[in-house]
């Protein structure tokens, strides 16, 4: 059936859609409605789950890693400085092995205070053990909850489905939300192997000594790198089923493309005008939006990279000293393989400034007049 | 001295431990009576069978056995609030000999 939503209530409907049975949520700008329409679907009796009010983030996150143990699929989301204060539980459900999914609302962290869009929260959690996918519309933000629970219960690894601030959490579009029949049969019940239940009492989380901690790492990094191979196989199983694949990264006009822009988030589509626009102008030019940071899909990236000239990868955030975070990655993933092309960085965007067209245009101006790259970071539309 | 009855156990792979990080076995094998420092002592002379040191162990590591409560050090951690309630003050906590 085809609604009109929010981005916000896109997550709302698959975290009902997923027939997730614990929610516990606290509120945040940009995040509210996500669980205001959650609580409205529990209470019209729509979704069958325990709705958990909590007094903070990090109780929220708690009190879903303790549902998640007892087996109950559980969902939450926040933003900012509310992911930031879950910090600690986020390294609890990802070393835990708690497959909670959770969306975020991409909010540029304080001081300065601000509410709008940039990456910086979620990217500060990227070694807590989660799988995190940047959502460019709605459609795949609803999408994309429904697989993130199917992956994340798969590997026994949490999720967070993520989106930019206003840009997606409050614009609205037409989003066909999925048949719940065929989400059934795509999503069947969540089944641990283990839970906590009282004919089998056990303490879950204890001290773990050095002869034992290294292998639990050992084996979540070994069950991450399953984790591109599954979301392409089950991102096609959903394509059988809805008509949409779901997949690691989005080439746009990559095939015969000579400098491409890479990029996440609503700036990913940004960037498909930009290159539409380019192409008029005689650029050859493409679009790769990287959908899937962690597990970092690498091989999709190499293959991409492999067949242009040049590339730009535009960050909508910074790690202070190091550059844009997505640069880094892409620069990682080509580091010592043959017919890698120079990679350009720049960051634009913080703190919800717009990325438009223009922006794209200034970077490709930009990289296309050097040969190499010569500085680590370059700034679109700041005054300087 | 108190009997080891407690055995570590070491797994030789990563594959033969369980993903989640969980207590290996039943709880009940967690024999935490060895985390004892102190030991409630029953004198059952003054004991009026009341129940309350049974009500308020937390453990649960008193049973009442045929009316009269009895300690099941396996599990007492020696927290001493049974000897804290007991109205007829009836147990004492002596300190563990190692």
């Amino acid at each position: 059936m085809k609604k009109v939503i929010m981005g916000n209530h896109a997550l709302s409907y698959g975290a009902m859609l997923s027939r997730s049975q614990v929610i516990s949520a606290y509120p945040i700008t940009p995040q509210t409605q996500v669980v205001e329409l959650l609580s409205e679907m529990c209470a019209d009796g729509k979704l069958d789950a325990q709705f958990i009010k909590v007094e903070s983030e990090h109780s929220a996150m708690a009190s879903c890693i303790g549902a998640s143990v007892a087996g109950a699929r559980t969902f939450t989301a926040t933003s900012s400085q509310g992911l930031a204060l879950m910090h600690e539980m986020l390294h609890w459900a990802g070393g835990g092995r708690h497959p909670v999914v959770m969306g975020n609302i991409n909010r540029s962290m304080a001081p300065g205070w601000s509410i709008w869009a940039d990456q910086n929260d979620s990217l500060s959690q990227r070694d807590t053990g989660w799988m995190q996918f940047y959502c460019s519309s709605n459609q795949e933000v609803v999408d994309t909850v429904i697989q993130a629970f199917k992956v994340a219960e798969a590997l026994m690894i949490p999720a967070m489905v993520i989106l930019d601030a206003f840009a997606l959490s409050h614009t609205y579009e037409v989003v066909d939300v999925p048949d719940q029949a065929l989400v059934d049969r795509y999503l069947p019940p969540f089944k641990p192997a283990i839970k906590l239940t009282t004919d089998d009492p056990r303490a879950f989380g204890g001290l773990t000594g050095a002869e034992h901690y290294m292998e639990l790492r050992y084996r979540l990094e070994k069950d991450m790198e399953k984790a591109p191979a599954l979301i392409e196989e089950t991102g096609r199983e959903y394509g059988k089923l809805f008509g949409r694949d779901l997949g690691l990264v989005d080439p746009y006009l990559c095939d015969d493309a000579e400098f491409i822009f890479v990029t996440s988030g609503t700036a990913g589509y940004t960037a498909r005008v930009a290159v539409d626009e380019l192409r008029k102008s005689g650029v050859k030019a493409g679009n790769l939006r990287i959908k899937v940071f962690r597990p970092f899909p690498f091989d999709r990236v190499r293959e991409v990279l492999g067949r242009v000239k040049k590339a730009a990868v535009v960050d909508r955030n910074c790690s202070y000293g190091a550059g844009g975070i997505f640069y880094q990655e892409v620069k990682s993933a080509s580091y010592g393989r043959p017919g890698m092309p120079p990679l350009f960085g720049y960051i634009a965007g913080l703190g919800g400034r717009d990325i438009t067209t223009d922006s794209f245009k200034e970077v490709a101006a930009h990289a296309l007049s050097k040969d190499r790259p010569d500085e680590e970071i370059v700034w679109i539309g700041v005054k300087k | 001295m108190r009997p080891k009855k407690a055995k570590k156990i070491v797994f030789k792979s990563a594959e033969e431990m369980p993903l989640m990080i969980c207590s290996v076995g039943h709880q009940t094998h967690n024999l935490t009576g060895a985390w004892r420092n102190i030991r409630p002592e029953i004198d059952l002379g003054k004991c009026i069978k009341c129940g309350i040191c049974w009500k308020f162990c937390p453990e649960p590591s008193i049973e009442v056995v045929d009316e009269w409560p009895v300690v099941d050090y396996d599990y007492c951690k020696g927290c001493g609030i049974c000897a804290e309630e007991c109205p007829a003050k009836c147990i004492v906590m002596v300190e563990e000999r190692r």
